[in-house]
């Protein structure tokens, strides 16, 4: 049996319509079109070889797989090309500027990747001895010492596999601690209403309940509606600092006293914390727990969507509760695990453990590696520099799209601008799909909500001048042609690998799995 | 100074003067004063090179015995597989590993090509209708399984076979405390049954879902096809979990069996062993429950043009559209690891699973018997793919240390595993792959019996 039966064959739609700019394939050049696996590997061809010899099943308790998988096979120049043509339909930041505000799209040092690969790194298992695993639980501890001093906090929990997994494990902190105080009544969680989803469901996961609360005109939480609802129900305040219109909360100190003086905890949302590193520290501000994505501020890479990493950092009230495996370094220099074994005596009030092993190890040692190239100094230099590219957007096209908060003060690492001044019939979506034919990657759209068809840039420091330059002189000649009612915009981009693409189709009748095309395999045979 | 960092002093000063700022401190004005830190924080280094840091970490690599260096029988939910040189090269091209989730999928169709191709093959090797485009790990995965099943049924008592990964089973009990999960775990028994029988007795009109693992972590194979059944006769689902995906080239998928939802650790295939991360969640399931499954989806779609395209999907059911009433937390998948996964799984084909699954059996039929054989050992296992359990007759946690100290990474002693349960301190958990040679197997049995006499 083959499971190429589709009949696939390297054309496009168009490629038959005929016209001066149709090819034969359907390729442009250099832009080449790709089938799926299945249409064009098949169940014998295989890339890999194997040592003949015996391979009958004996201890396999009568249930040896008879039943053919479905699995298509290529061999290694057909892998390659397969993956290296998709990989050409990809924006990515090596190509580009990619001012996806909230996501710090940051250059990734390729020192980061290698260092990840020695193979005492690569190639240990999580169960090994301990003694013979002394070094990479070195590097577990000396990133975990970078990130209490960065932060000014107490404790780290480095489990957490991605950011929302990290305000989760905070939110568990907060959750022990109440409970061990006999105030596990505690039910409410203050969320501001430019949050990042991730916080309220976040919070409702963790089995409390949410409450908006309000931001002020000029994009901050509304301290005074905060100081107002806080009592004995509520349980923690989530904040994001910077926040999410990419300003700093003047605040937080304040409000951070005024909930502690209440009896409930502040959450830190550490997604933004490119902007304040080596010059602000959150235990300073009076924050007890937060996340840090090391795929933003620590430049491990967002590979298409993951693996992230959100360690937590914890102040004095809420470490003991942290989850387990931690390292600690002993008086002779030694590292110990703590796990479930040892955790009795050291750690009693740990709520638990939040994934299988000791987390994102890969994630680790390419954040470390980053932060030692930078060290205190150049991690001070990458805050700074963060601010003032997103500072010289924001100024560089204040007169060209509306910035709402840019009236009162500086923003930090983002800039917001807002649709306000759109012909009717023209959307933040146009200009976005526009900057795409322009070569960048649009920025953040329609988010944070309280910004009428946001857009939200953060270029990052790791930018040049002339690329923040053609990246403003795009931007703006873009808006200009939204102002002016180009219709062109509506079906931007032209230029991508493909057109705007169908969502509501692909949620009404969803294919998320291949299946052979029906009728195909009976004209085979 | 920093060699990541473009801006020039003339550049920054430049900038300043079109934002209309006298210095970097007039940008961070809204930092109350007293939370302003006025220089580098003590105590920390200065940036260093290329060089320097490499020697550093270099320096800590060589703190650690890899797997390579010695004869290595490690498992328990992490298998030290070969990837093949093209795996790792192309999941560092810059066009993957530089880019963010696609939300803006016409310019991100590579990964959102690439995705549904995971989910097909992932399906198909789980026997599930659907799977997800990946999740954190296996154990994540694991627990979002018991969360699904609440919602579909309604229910909120699990039954955990003790034959779960112990790890797996931790993480579950954490997020029950807050979800109001109740459930039922146990520990294994060192004995070539598994806990079926028991699991079936135990399922009532209050059960939402049975979770078995397939190997379990003792290695055991058990035909799934009762339980699902009992499950089912109850409107309970079965939840398998897989921890050895490449186990599925040798024996029935779970989905074959009739469970509802599979899920398992995908590391196994493409991702290397990395200490226990990153690796890749699985997560299948049968069609009609694919709305109330966590994590991202990927489908095909059809662009302005008429032209085949993939876009992320579903998204109604995740966070950052959901808010407070998302099925769940999660929010990234594990992107990397899922292209090394299929990746790898391309270049295998069914041929090559299928074969790499036989020879890791044969190897592994081979190391049980040899190692049977060194006296004061028993074999626990009837049924076992490439991992089985050991009965050393005394407490092998000490004695995995002592092996280790002679340049043998001997296996999992299940001391490690369950602190406290004395049945199971003589166990050793032992795991042969591809990558384990015929020599490998007589250093273990010797250094084995030498220890043990």
């Amino acid at each position: 049996m083959t499971i190429n039966q589709s009949g696939w064959k390297p054309t496009s739609p168009q490629a038959n319509e005929g016209g001066a700019r149709a090819t034969f394939t359907g390729n442009k050049a250099l832009m080449l079109e790709e089938a799926l696996i299945f249409e064009i590997g098949d169940d014998q061809t295989t890339g890999v070889d194997f040592p003949a010899g015996d391979v009958a099943g004996s201890r396999l308790g009568n249930l040896t797989r008879k039943a053919p998988i479905g699995l298509p096979g290529l061999s290694e120049p057909e892998t390659v090309r397969h993956y290296t043509r998709l990989s050409r339909q990809n924006y990515a930041i090596d190509l580009g500027l990619f001012p996806l505000g909230s996501c710090t799209m940051k250059h990734n040092p390729r020192l980061n990747e290698k260092m990840a690969r020695l193979p005492g790194f690569a190639d240990v298992h999580p169960l090994q001895p301990v003694d013979t695993v002394q070094g990479a639980l070195g590097v577990i501890n000396e990133l975990a010492v970078w990130l209490i001093e960065l932060t000014g906090m107490h404790g780290v929990a480095m489990s957490p596999k991605a950011g929302a997994h990290g305000e989760l494990c905070g939110m568990l902190c907060i959750k022990a601690a109440l409970e061990k105080r006999g105030e596990g009544h505690r039910k409410v969680v203050l969320v501001p209403e430019s949050a990042h989803g991730t916080n309220p469901a976040t919070a409702a996961f963790a089995g409390f309940t949410v409450e908006d609360i309000p931001a002020t005109a000029e994009g901050r939480v509304d301290t005074e509606a905060l100081k107002a609802r806080l009592g004995p129900d509520v349980a923690a305040v989530m904040i994001t600092n910077p926040n999410t219109c990419g300003l700093f909360e003047r605040d937080l100190k304040a409000i951070s006293d005024a909930v502690h003086a209440a009896g409930a905890y502040v959450y830190c949302d550490g997604a933004n914390f490119n902007a304040i590193v080596g010059r602000v520290r959150p235990g300073d501000l009076g924050v007890d727990a937060m996340h840090i994505n090391l795929h933003k501020t620590f430049s491990t890479p967002h590979g298409g969507g993951g693996p992230g990493s959100g360690p937590t950092v914890l102040s004095e009230a809420l470490a003991p509760f942290g989850p387990l495996p931690f390292t600690a370094r002993m008086k002779d220099g030694h590292i110990a695990l703590i796990e479930e074994e040892t955790a009795g005596d050291d750690h009693p009030d740990t709520f638990g453990r939040m994934t299988a092993f000791h987390g994102q190890m890969g994630m680790f040692t390419r954040a470390l590696t980053y932060i030692l190239s930078h060290g205190a100094d150049g991690l001070r230099q990458v805050a700074e520099d963060a601010v003032l590219n997103a500072n010289y957007v924001l100024r560089s096209l204040e007169d060209t799209l509306d910035a709402p908060f840019a009236f009162s003060g500086p923003c930090m690492h983002e800039a917001i601008f807002s649709d306000e001044g759109f012909p009717e019939g023209f959307s933040t979506i146009d200009v976005a799909k526009a900057l795409i034919d322009e070569g960048f990657h649009p920025m953040t759209m329609y988010f944070p909500l309280v910004v009428h068809g946001a857009m939200l840039v953060e270029p990052t420091e790791t930018e040049s001048k002339a690329a923040l330059d053609q990246f403003i002189g795009a931007l703006r000649s873009v808006a200009g042609r939204a102002m002016a009612g180009d219709q062109s915009l509506k079906t931007a981009p032209h230029f991508a690998p493909r057109s705007r693409l169908d969502e509501t189709l692909a949620a009404r009748r969803p294919k998320l799995v291949w299946k052979e095309p029906a009728g195909t395999r009976e004209a085979a045979e | 100074m920093m060699r990541y960092l473009p801006l020039t002093d003339t550049d920054r000063r430049e900038m300043l003067a079109v934002i209309g700022a006298g210095s970097i401190d007039d940008l961070f004005v809204d930092v109350p004063e007293a939370a302003r830190l006025s220089g580098p924080i003590a105590n920390l280094p200065a940036h260093a090179s290329e060089l320097a840091v490499e020697r550093h970490m270099t320096k800590l690599a060589r703190q650690n015995l890899s797997a390579g260096e010695a004869p290595f029988f490690l498992g328990c939910g992490a298998y030290r597989h070969h990837v093949p040189a093209s795996v790792d090269h192309l999941i560092q091209r810059g066009e993957f590993l530089t880019a963010y989730t696609p939300y803006q999928p016409e310019i991100a169709q590579g990964t959102l090509q690439m995705l549904f191709e995971f989910q097909t093959q992932v399906a198909r090797l789980l026997g599930t209708d659907v799977a997800n485009a990946s999740m954190y790990d296996g154990s994540t995965a694991c627990w979002e399984a018991i969360g699904m099943a609440r919602r579909i049924t309604k229910r909120a008592k699990a039954i955990l076979s003790g034959g779960l990964h112990p790890h797996y089973v931790s993480v579950a009990k954490t997020m029950a405390k807050y979800t109001g999960d109740s459930l039922e775990t146990s520990v294994p028994a060192l004995t070539a049954e598994t806990d079926v029988d028991a699991l079936i007795a135990s399922i009532d009109d209050d059960t939402s879902c049975v979770v078995v693992q397939y190997p379990d972590i003792l290695g055991r194979i058990t035909d799934l096809r009762p339980l699902a059944d009992a499950c089912h006769a109850k409107k309970a689902l079965l939840i398998a979990v897989v921890t050895e995906p490449v186990a599925l080239g040798a024996i029935k998928s779970p989905g074959e069996m009739d469970a509802d939802i599979v899920v398992g650790e995908g590391q196994s295939i493409g991702v290397g062993l990395q200490f226990g991360g990153p690796y890749v969640g699985l997560f299948g399931c049968k069609d009609k429950y694919v709305r109330q499954m966590p994590g991202r989806l990927c489908g095909e779609t059809v662009d302005a043009d008429g032209r085949r395209g993939f876009v992320l999907t579903l998204s109604t059911r995740e966070q950052h559209i959901r808010r407070e009433k998302a099925t769940s937390n999660i929010c990234t998948n594990s992107g990397l690891c899922a292209l090394a996964f299929s990746i790898h799984m391309t270049l295998l084909g069914e041929a090559g699973l299928r074969r790499l699954a036989g020879i890791n059996h044969a190897q592994a039929c081979r190391a049980a018997d040899r190692l049977a054989k060194v006296p004061g050992v028993r074999l626990v296992n009837d049924t076992f793919f490439n991992e089985f359990t050991l009965d050393l007759g005394q407490e092998a946690r000490p004695l995995v240390r002592t092996l280790a100290d002679r340049g043998v990474l001997a296996g999992v002693s299940l001391g490690r595993l369950y602190p406290g349960e004395g049945a199971l301190e003589n166990g050793l958990v032992v795991a042969v792959t591809e990558t384990v040679t015929d020599e490998d197997i007589e250093a273990l049995a010797t250094a084995l019996q030498e220890v043990l006499a």
